[in-house]
């Protein structure tokens, strides 16, 4: 069946790079820099970044992310919290848009 | 049901049923292609250091990821005139380093022996424990025996928490570990300074690459010492060989194909140059000889150049010879390589 997403364009990623090398390069070199060991481990990094690919609801990042996690020495129950924590910050965003519809509900009130 | 591939009489308990399978590996290039590219074939010894001793395949344990498809049924066991011939030929040699595996090795009823005669040459001695044969009734004194001959301990515990241990490994086995763990920290083993050597082993408990040996090291240093005071020296991570128990679960579980190309993907000729083949000898139960312990559960003997059986050992032109190299090797040069002593790139 035809999907817009296929796991194997995963690996074609750097394909990317075709169209504007230079832009690629820039990418590709800040992106490495930032999930390099840092104030951050790598292993932290690749735990937000699991988390962030569940708010953003990327398939390729949390294909991608859920193997680094794994390899990076983490285990399900960490990525499960992580995934938790993408799951309560937008549960939150939506939650206080809520004091805008209070607000507008007050306002419009009697 | 069985618990090894044997008695399961599954076809992967053949060798050539899983070479056969492990020539198919997509569209990744044959090993040999791969290491022909980065000018590192033919691969050759470049001496030898280490003298591996696989003393048979009885285990009290049943792993699923085994590649010795090792269990409590299989009987094969390296009987006391191999052994001997095993001992000779090290006399004959100034190689510091005798591995003894398995199987659980101390079962072998010529262990304590081997390990006394290569003790008294002098040589260094390492022990690959499952850690729950420490606590079996026959084996009480088995620590206190390791710690008087100063042998060194590379016990397996592929995770610091017991879901995921139990899960490679069976049932309980984590807690088991973990004692055998205390044991030998109450005999000094893993104290710094104590001239007692405990290094542990992990493997990823799944169909993924290990983590980075120093980074995996300091987590299970602070999460063995907070929740059970257990203390080691070092920690090797090992790649997961796809043969045997682990070519099953990969099959089974779908992640062949996909486990072959991160393998492959990830080849690093750093990691191709300091594979463990290049430095040691691996000895089978019944006294034939291989490049390493992998290639003698694929029955691929060293080369015909080669002297092939321990009575026929010959340190010079074995310390020469050219690997015998097939596609499971990828699990070997992955990313920072895999050893018996670890990452080595």
């Amino acid at each position: 069946m035809e999907t817009y997403y296929h796991p194997h364009d995963l690996t074609k990623f750097a394909d990317m790079g075709k169209g504007n090398k230079e832009l690629w390069d820039k990418f590709i070199t800040y992106y490495e820099a930032v999930f390099a060991d840092g104030a951050l481990t790598e292993r932290e990094k690749a735990l937000i970044a699991l988390g962030v690919a569940h708010a953003v609801q990327c398939p390729y990042c949390i294909d991608a992310y859920t193997q680094t996690c794994l390899e990076k020495g983490s285990n399900v129950e960490e990525m499960t919290e992580a995934t938790h924590v993408a799951c309560a910050i937008r549960g939150g965003s939506s939650l206080i848009h809520g004091v805008q519809m209070r607000n507008v509900a007050e306002k419009l009130s009697m | 049901m069985g618990l090894t591939l044997l008695s399961r009489r599954d076809p992967l308990a053949s060798a050539s049923d899983q070479l056969a399978k492990l020539r198919s590996i997509g569209a990744c290039p044959p090993f040999g292609q791969k290491m022909a590219h980065a000018g590192m074939s033919p691969l050759h010894a470049t001496g030898i250091t280490v003298f591996q001793v696989n003393v048979g395949k009885f285990c009290n344990q049943a792993c699923r990821h085994c590649h010795v498809d090792a269990g409590p049924e299989r009987e094969e066991q390296m009987t006391r005139e191999t052994a001997e011939l095993c001992i000779a030929a090290l006399s004959r040699t100034d190689i510091p380093t005798v591995d003894i595996t398995g199987g659980a090795p101390e079962l072998n009823r010529n262990f304590r022996w081997l390990v006394e005669q290569a003790r008294g040459l002098g040589r260094h001695v390492m022990d690959r424990c499952n850690l729950s044969v420490l606590q079996l009734a026959p084996q009480a004194d088995l620590a206190d025996f390791l710690a008087r001959n100063n042998v060194e301990v590379v016990a397996s515990l592929p995770y610091f928490r017991s879901s995921q241990t139990d899960a490679q490994r069976g049932e309980g086995v984590f807690d088991k570990s973990i004692r055998g763990l205390q044991i030998l920290n109450e005999l000094g083993y893993g104290h710094e300074g104590s001239g007692l050597a405990l290094n542990l082993v992990h493997n990823p408990t799944g169909a993924f690459l290990p983590a980075r040996q120093d980074a995996i090291e300091a987590q299970f240093r602070r999460e063995l010492l907070k929740h059970h005071g257990v203390v080691f020296n070092n920690l090797y991570t090992i790649t997961n060989m796809p043969i045997s128990r682990f070519l099953e679960f990969l099959i089974q579980s779908g992640n062949y194909e996909g486990y072959m190309e991160r393998l492959a993907n990830a080849f690093n000729p750093a990691a191709a140059a300091g594979v463990m083949c290049r430095f040691t000898i691996s000895v089978g139960w019944e006294g034939t000889l291989y490049d390493c312990d992998f290639n003698q559960m694929l029955e691929l003997p060293v080369t015909g150049n080669a002297p092939q059986h321990i009575r026929d050992f010959d340190p010079a032109r074995l310390g020469l010879r050219e690997i015998v190299t097939a596609n499971h090797c990828y699990g070997c040069t992955a990313g920072a390589g895999s050893t018996c002593g670890g990452a080595v790139a």
